[in-house]
């Protein structure tokens, strides 16, 4: 399993393009907000917590399709399945692959961008904490979008329309957490609702995921 | 004699051909009485004047999304436990229904809000769950079409189905957490048996509520039926090639 970890991470750093690229988008929407609703601080502020939130799931979105896609082109996606370990460590690993490569990283640059956006500075803890532990529900719930649309030819936009009302609740308890925060109230409900999402999503996606690629391997 | 002979789809699509006609039947005679009752012989409301009477198309519809989305679940959990193929295209089948259902409510909630709430949309709980069980539905059925091998199409829509049931529920609930609603509560808590709606109103509603779901049982029926024959002709061209 770890060697998998690995080789998931090494490939994402060396191959270009998956690890910086989320980022970038990440930080090209952040940009693009003030352009289109003007540069007002008072609006920007407002309306702060829920754009970091947003964006950073857009992104995570951006790089689902890498998840699975390329293994399965390769060929390595059927090694995998017939290797000693199970298909739903496999499914667990991708997803924790892919939240170090996305979520990880988004999550230390997302404060910087509060900046940008003229965050309260009261939200910048909630921030952090609600998008450290909700970008791995991020990635676990992609992972299993990716598992299901891993043999549909050109399965982005598919992935997108099956992926994203998944991602409903967890925006909702992530985007208001930092809200509370800014407004200087007691996040830690929606808080500790994040963190239930992340848990029990990592502790079932991973065979509902790992169902998925057996019946497209089949 | 067990249910699972139905499984059988000669046997399914010999009992139910002939049932449809009378389901159909039966439901356009409830929805016809429960809709002339409810539009012409009720008093109007008293604060709500005469939209009220949306109530019959609004109620019966929602009701009618919710319960669509759960018999696909069952199906689907039929389909993945015991593999009968006609319930995974019953499954199938009851989707678009479900779908239309949701747009219906949607709609004639609108229409509804507009005079009552000044506002066509509002971004309240129960509005806002609806909309994304209709993205739900919209999913599933994209999920159907994308897959060409129809056993792989049946289960991974059935995976999804048991997946998104439990994020439909937990979005239900966050929605909830999120914002204050504008939408009042049911009017006809089925646990507590009491009522918020008079009798005059009721009982055509209730005429409503049986003939929408006849209608859907038939619409699904009727589309099962079609799917298992649409099965047939594909297999049968794979065979003459």
């Amino acid at each position: 399993m770890i060697a998998l970890l690995k080789r998931d991470l090494v490939l994402a750093v060396r191959a270009g393009g998956g690890f910086g690229l989320g980022l970038s988008f990440f930080l090209i929407v952040i940009v693009l907000v003030p352009f289109g609703v003007g540069p007002e601080a008072e609006i920007l502020t407002r309306i702060a917590p829920g754009i970091v939130w947003v964006a950073a799931l857009l992104a995570a979105l951006l790089s689902l399709d890498r998840i699975f896609a390329l293994d399965f082109e390769d060929g390595s996606l059927p090694l995998l399945a017939t290797s000693p370990l199970p298909m739903e460590g496999v499914t667990l690993i991708k997803g924790i692959a892919h939240w170090i490569t996305t979520g990880l990283p988004l999550t230390l640059v997302a404060p910087v961008l509060g900046f940008l956006l003229h965050l309260e500075p009261s939200a910048f803890g909630w921030l952090l904490a609600s998008l450290a532990l909700g970008t791995p529900a991020l990635s676990m719930i992609g992972t299993f979008g990716a598992a299901l649309t891993v043999g549909v030819r050109r399965g982005g936009l598919l992935m997108s329309l099956l992926v994203l009302p998944l991602y409903v609740p967890t925006l909702i308890f992530g985007a208001e957490a930092v809200a509370r925060g800014a407004a200087g109230l007691d996040g830690l409900t929606p808080l500790l609702m994040v963190a239930v999402i992340t848990l029990a999503s990592f502790a079932l996606l991973p065979f509902a995921a790992s169902a998925a690629l057996k019946i497209n391997l089949r | 004699m067990s249910i699972w002979e139905y499984a059988n789809p000669k046997k399914f699509i010999a009992t139910t051909t002939p049932l449809v006609p009378w389901v159909m039947g039966i439901s356009i005679s409830c929805l016809v009485v429960g809709l002339v009752w409810g539009f012409f012989f009720t008093p109007d409301d008293f604060r709500q004047g005469s939209t009220v009477k949306i109530i019959y198309l609004h109620v019966p519809a929602a009701l009618m999304a919710i319960n669509a989305w759960f018999m696909m679940l069952i199906a689907s959990l039929i389909w993945l436990v015991r593999r009968h193929h006609v319930s995974a295209l019953a499954a199938r089948a009851a989707a678009p229904i479900g779908m239309v259902m949701t747009v219906i409510a949607l709609i004639t909630g609108a229409i509804w809000g507009q005079p009552m709430w000044g506002t066509w949309w509002a971004w309240d709980p129960r509005l806002t769950s609806f909309l994304i069980l209709f993205l739900f539905y919209l999913g599933y059925m994209a999920l159907w079409e994308a897959i060409e091998d129809s056993d792989t199409a049946a289960d991974l829509t059935s995976v999804l189905c048991l997946v998104g049931s439990v994020f439909a529920v937990l979005s239900r609930y966050a929605v909830q957490f999120w914002n204050q609603g504008l939408h009042q509560g049911t009017s006809v808590p089925v646990a507590t048996g009491e009522r918020s709606v008079s009798d005059v109103f009721f009982v055509p509603l209730l005429v409503c509520m049986v003939g929408f779901g006849l209608l859907f049982l038939a619409l699904v029926l009727m589309r099962t039926a079609t799917e298992v024959r649409a099965r047939r002709i594909k297999a049968l061209e794979a065979r003459m090639r």
